[in-house]
Formats: C-alpha cells, sequence, structure tokens
C-alpha cells in the first residue's frame, strides 16, 4: 500500500493515478501492452476515433526535429463500429481507465460518435478533439473557432452522463477564452495542449518532408510552451485540467502538475519509452514521499508566482 | 519483445563510412529472427530524440550485430560508441522472412547496406538449401560482402563486377535460376526493390522483400511507416505488418 494518496479526479472522473497515455500515442492499447503494466497507469485516452474509418494521410508521415517530432498521421483509425467490436473486449480487461479520443468532420459526426460510444460500459469518459492541425475538415477549423468549440461542448454534453474533456489547441492566441467557452457549455476539464503547427523541409530538394506539408510539432521541444498554456487556463478559468506536451519523465509531470494540471497525458515518450508512464508513477511516489506529500492533487496548481 | 540495456562489444569499420557493431543483448538474442529489426536509442538525451531502426544483422550466442552507414547524426552517435558502452534496444520488433515452403534455391538479391538482414538469414536456412546471391554497391568501397555465398556483384560505376544495378545483372540469370524452385530475398533501397518487384510480378517469382522507412515507435503505436497494400484497402504499417513482405503485396 501506498503512502501517498496518488488518485485524482478531473471533472468527476476518478483516476487512480493522475498519469494517462495520450491519444495517438498508444493505439487502442494492445500493441503497447507489451511492454508495460497499463494496469499501473491512471488511464488511456484512445487514437481518435470517428463515425466511419479514415485511412489517414499518406506516407511520408512523420519527421524528427529537434528535440521533437512532426507528425500528420490524419486520424487514421477504425472507425467507431469496429472498435466497439474488435478492441473493447481487449480494454475491458486492462483494469485502468478508458477514455475515448472522438474526432470528426462536423457537429453531427461528434454527436453521433458519442451516443454510440456512451452505452459501452468500459468507456469511462470522452475527450473531444477540436484541435488536429493534420486533416482538412474539422480538426484546426473548429479549434480556432470559439463559437464552435462552444457549440460542439454544448451538443456532446447533452447526449452523454460521462465527463467530458475538450482537447484544445496552442495554436490560438488566447487558450483561457476556449476554456471559458468549455466551462461555460457544461464541458467537466479541458485537456491542453495538442500539437503546434510545424513544418521542416530538405533543403536539397526544396521539398517538405512530410506529405502534408505541416505536422504537429510534439516532444520535449514544446514543453515550454505546454505549461505556459495550462498555466493560462489555471489562472484564468476554474475548470480542471488535463497537461500534455513533452513530459518526458516524473519532473516533468510534477512541474505541469505545479503549474495547473489535475492530470497529465504522455505522448511521443510512449514511442521511445513505452514503460514510461509506469517510470514517471513510480517518480511521482517518490516525490510526494520525501516530501511528506499526502495528497498528489495538492500539488495541482500550487505554483508561487 | 524487450527494452534491453545493451552493453557494445565493438565497433569496426567494415568499408569506407560504414560500421559494424556488436552488443551483448541476451534476451533480444534469444528469440529474434531473421528479417527482424531492433529500434536503437543513440543517445540518453532527448537530442537526438526518436530510437533508429536497423536490421539484426547476425546473432551469435548472446550478442545481436548490426551494420550501419553513417550518413546522419544518430548513426554517427552509435558508429562513435566504444566497448563497455550502453546501448537502450527495444527489439525484436516486425516480421522476420518466412523461409518455410517449397523451393530449392535462396536468391539472395542485395542493394548497398540491404545486405544488412542477410548473414543472419543464411544461417537461419536449412542445410537443403542452394543460395546464390547478387549484391549490388555504389562503387567497390562501399562493398559490404559478409558471410554471403555464391555471390554475383554489381557496381553502379562499373569499378568491380557487372556495370549496372543489381537487378539488371539478376535479370541476365533468371533463366539459369529457373531450372529450379527458387525464392528471391531481397532488400536495398527503394528504386531497386521497386524494379525488382515488377521483374517478380511479371515473371510470378516467388519474392519477399524487406523495406527500410523511417518509423518513430517500431511496433505500431505512432502510425508513421504506412505503405499501400494490394490486398488491403487501407495502409500495412512497415514495422508491424513488415518489414518483410511478399513482392506481390505492397506498392512501393
Amino acid at each position: 500500500m501506498n503512502s501517498v494518496d496518488l488518485s485524482v479526479n478531473v471533472g468527476g472522473l476518478k483516476l487512480k493515478n493522475p498519469v494517462l497515455l495520450a491519444s495517438g500515442t498508444v493505439g487502442y492499447g494492445n500493441e503497447i501492452s507489451q511492454f508495460t503494466d497499463l494496469s499501473k497507469l491512471g488511464g488511456i485516452v484512445t487514437k481518435s476515433l470517428s463515425l466511419k474509418p479514415r485511412k489517414g494521410n499518406p506516407p511520408q508521415r512523420i519527421v524528427e526535429t529537434p528535440s521533437g517530432m512532426l507528425n500528420a498521421i490524419g486520424l487514421a483509425n477504425i472507425g467507431v463500429e469496429a472498435f466497439l467490436k474488435e478492441k473493447i473486449p481487449f480494454l475491458k480487461n486492462i483494469n485502468t481507465t478508458l477514455i475515448c479520443n472522438i474526432a470528426a468532420s462536423s457537429i453531427e459526426e461528434y454527436v453521433e460518435c458519442t451516443k454510440i460510444l456512451t452505452n459501452e460500459d468500459t468507456i469511462k469518459a470522452f475527450e473531444i478533439n477540436v484541435s488536429c492541425p493534420n486533416v482538412k475538415e474539422g480538426g484546426l477549423e473548429f479549434g480556432n473557432n470559439v463559437n464552435t468549440v462552444r457549440k460542439i461542448t454544448a451538443e456532446v454534453c447533452a447526449v452523454t452522463d460521462k465527463p467530458i474533456i475538450i482537447k484544445l489547441s496552442p495554436n490560438v492566441s488566447q487558450i483561457s477564452e476556449f476554456a471559458k467557452a468549455v466551462k461555460a457549455e457544461g464541458g467537466d476539464a479541458v485537456s491542453a495542449i495538442n500539437t503546434l503547427v510545424g513544418t521542416s523541409f530538405n533543403i536539397f530538394t526544396r521539398k517538405p518532408k512530410i506529405k502534408n506539408i505541416t505536422g504537429g510539432l510534439s516532444g520535449p521541444a514544446i514543453k515550454p510552451v505546454a505549461l505556459a498554456k495550462v498555466l493560462e487556463i489555471k489562472r484564468n478559468v476554474d475548470i480542471p485540467i488535463v497537461g500534455i506536451g513533452g513530459i518526458m519523465n516524473w519532473m516533468d509531470a510534477v512541474e505541469m502538475m505545479i503549474v495547473g494540471a489535475s492530470a497529465v497525458q504522455l505522448g511521443t515518450v510512449n514511442f521511445i519509452n513505452p514503460n514510461a508512464g509506469v517510470e514517471i508513477v513510480e517518480g511521482l511516489i517518490s516525490y510526494c514521499e520525501q516530501r511528506s506529500i499526502k495528497k498528489i492533487s495538492e500539488i495541482s496548481g500550487s505554483f508561487q508566482i | 519483445m524487450f527494452i534491453e540495456k545493451a552493453v557494445v562489444r565493438s565497433v569496426e569499420e567494415i568499408a569506407e563510412g560504414i560500421f559494424l557493431l556488436s552488443a551483448h543483448s541476451p534476451s533480444i538474442a534469444s528469440i529474434a529472427k531473421a528479417g527482424q529489426f531492433c529500434n536503437i536509442k543513440v543517445s540518453e538525451t532527448d537530442f537526438p530524440l526518436l530510437r533508429r531502426p536497423f536490421s539484426i544483422f547476425n546473432i551469435k550466442g548472446d550478442f545481436l550485430f548490426f551494420v550501419f552507414d553513417t550518413h546522419g547524426l544518430g548513426t554517427k552517435i552509435l558508429s562513435a560508441k566504444r566497448k563497455n558502452d550502453t546501448l537502450d534496444i527495444l527489439g525484436p520488433l516486425g516480421n522476420g522472412f518466412d523461409l518455410t515452403g517449397d523451393y530449392q534455391t535462396a536468391v539472395i538479391v542485395a542493394g548497398g547496406l540491404g545486405v544488412a538482414p542477410f548473414s543472419f538469414l543464411i544461417r537461419s536456412l536449412q542445410d537443403d538449401k542452394e543460395m546464390v546471391s547478387y549484391l549490388g554497391a555504389r562503387t567497390k568501397k562501399k562493398i559490404v560482402n559478409l558471410g554471403l555465398k555464391n555471390v554475383s556483384m554489381a557496381t553502379d560505376d562499373g569499378s568491380y563486377g557487372f556495370k549496372g544495378n543489381v537487378v539488371d545483372l539478376l535479370k541476365k540469370e533468371t533463366l539459369e535460376l529457373s531450372k529450379k524452385k527458387f525464392r528471391i530475398f531481397a532488400c536495398g533501397p527503394n528504386p531497386m526493390l521497386k524494379e525488382l518487384q515488377s521483374l517478380c510480378i511479371k515473371n510470378n517469382y516467388d519474392c519477399q522483400i524487406s523495406i527500410e522507412c523511417a518509423m518513430a515507435c517500431g511496433f505500431g503505436i505512432c502510425q508513421g511507416c504506412p505503405i499501400e497494400s494490394y490486398e488491403d484497402k487501407n495502409y500495412l504499417l512497415v514495422c508491424k505488418d513488415g518489414p518483410v513482405f511478399n513482392a506481390n503485396a505492397v506498392k512501393l
């Protein structure tokens, strides 16, 4: 038994600890489970699901950048129907909280996906992706428009009793305005940040290194941006925040919680160290024990400015 | 599959700018198959951030062997490793070559560092199989020929063997090869594999190709290495569904 209470409550979603694996970096759980014990994590967030399967973008989809990577996967996914049939049986038994990420090309599609998935008991919450930078329809078209985010939040919340987390884009001038809109429409939490729009060119061919031309930047390179965005939300809006962006180790996770996150998500690090989540949970326990912190939730938003 | 802290035993330059690295990695060595690969973290810092995928060149006892060209930052760092340095290796990954089935001759076609998976393959083949190898390189100094048997060489500049590419060399000899049932095992740059693929599809040759592709995770979660399939309307992933495919299964 841990002497530290690691449990957290994110807008009504109870997690055994604050470490989640981020959407798009854990597939539907089966591959990564060969390397790590998912039951030791607070939860996992599925790859974005859409109503119908999506093939995703053609290659080249990824490129490495200094301390980061760009990706333009294009929301490749199997669709809600195949997800329920093929992936839920495995996910039922992982003994950690399952959050479904939903991406869509229209408000109606977000609502439809949520309606279908909310009947599945294994799913404990939804993360609504209004901020994918790599698709033509939906994605940033939605995430950049506060009125659209408002509308999506309201309509999705109306069709489920499960907690709704809206995943926000950092590619806006004031992220806190979006968090305010989510709160006003009954959203339970926000997650921040999705990737930053970036690009990379080959200087010899003068062509973009990824086919989509631009991609989403992730990895340790974006951590300072993520921290600033989470802090901005924390200081301006009273809504639980799931902090995402460049977390590589337990120290990064603590830092993200200090600036305001109730829980954190790990993304790019899963590609490099698929056991990072478990190691970070262990690191958080030692951090708390050494400082006699009884409940990890005490460190959320504990910044001294 | 394992994440193993392997200890480097040696790194030697075996041709111009081409290195052979051996590392003590007993868990991975005990289960790996020919044609599989490992994803190696070359530094302990966030730069370079991602692992680098390398074919398993060979296995001897508890040791893994990798052969690589120093064309980028990751491989430069790897080439500077010394005895007793540790390497973080994730593997073995992907599907290896399928060696089973009805054929008498194994025909190896390798372009440049496409030789990487074949020492291991040769050791894994049953003794009753005959073996012929076609090896191509840009120029004589870049030839890596470790352990191949019955080798015919091609160089782009004609500095050694047949002048031209390795697929043209193979084409000249297919009549002779066709006297027995053969299976081609190939690895090399995409343009070479593409040419080989059209030759094999046209003549209905039994051929398996190992494909190189940039990737992040190496085990299917990042979705960064899609390849178009002839059979499936969805993309396949080079890391998980490959890196070895039947030559008629994927669009190059």
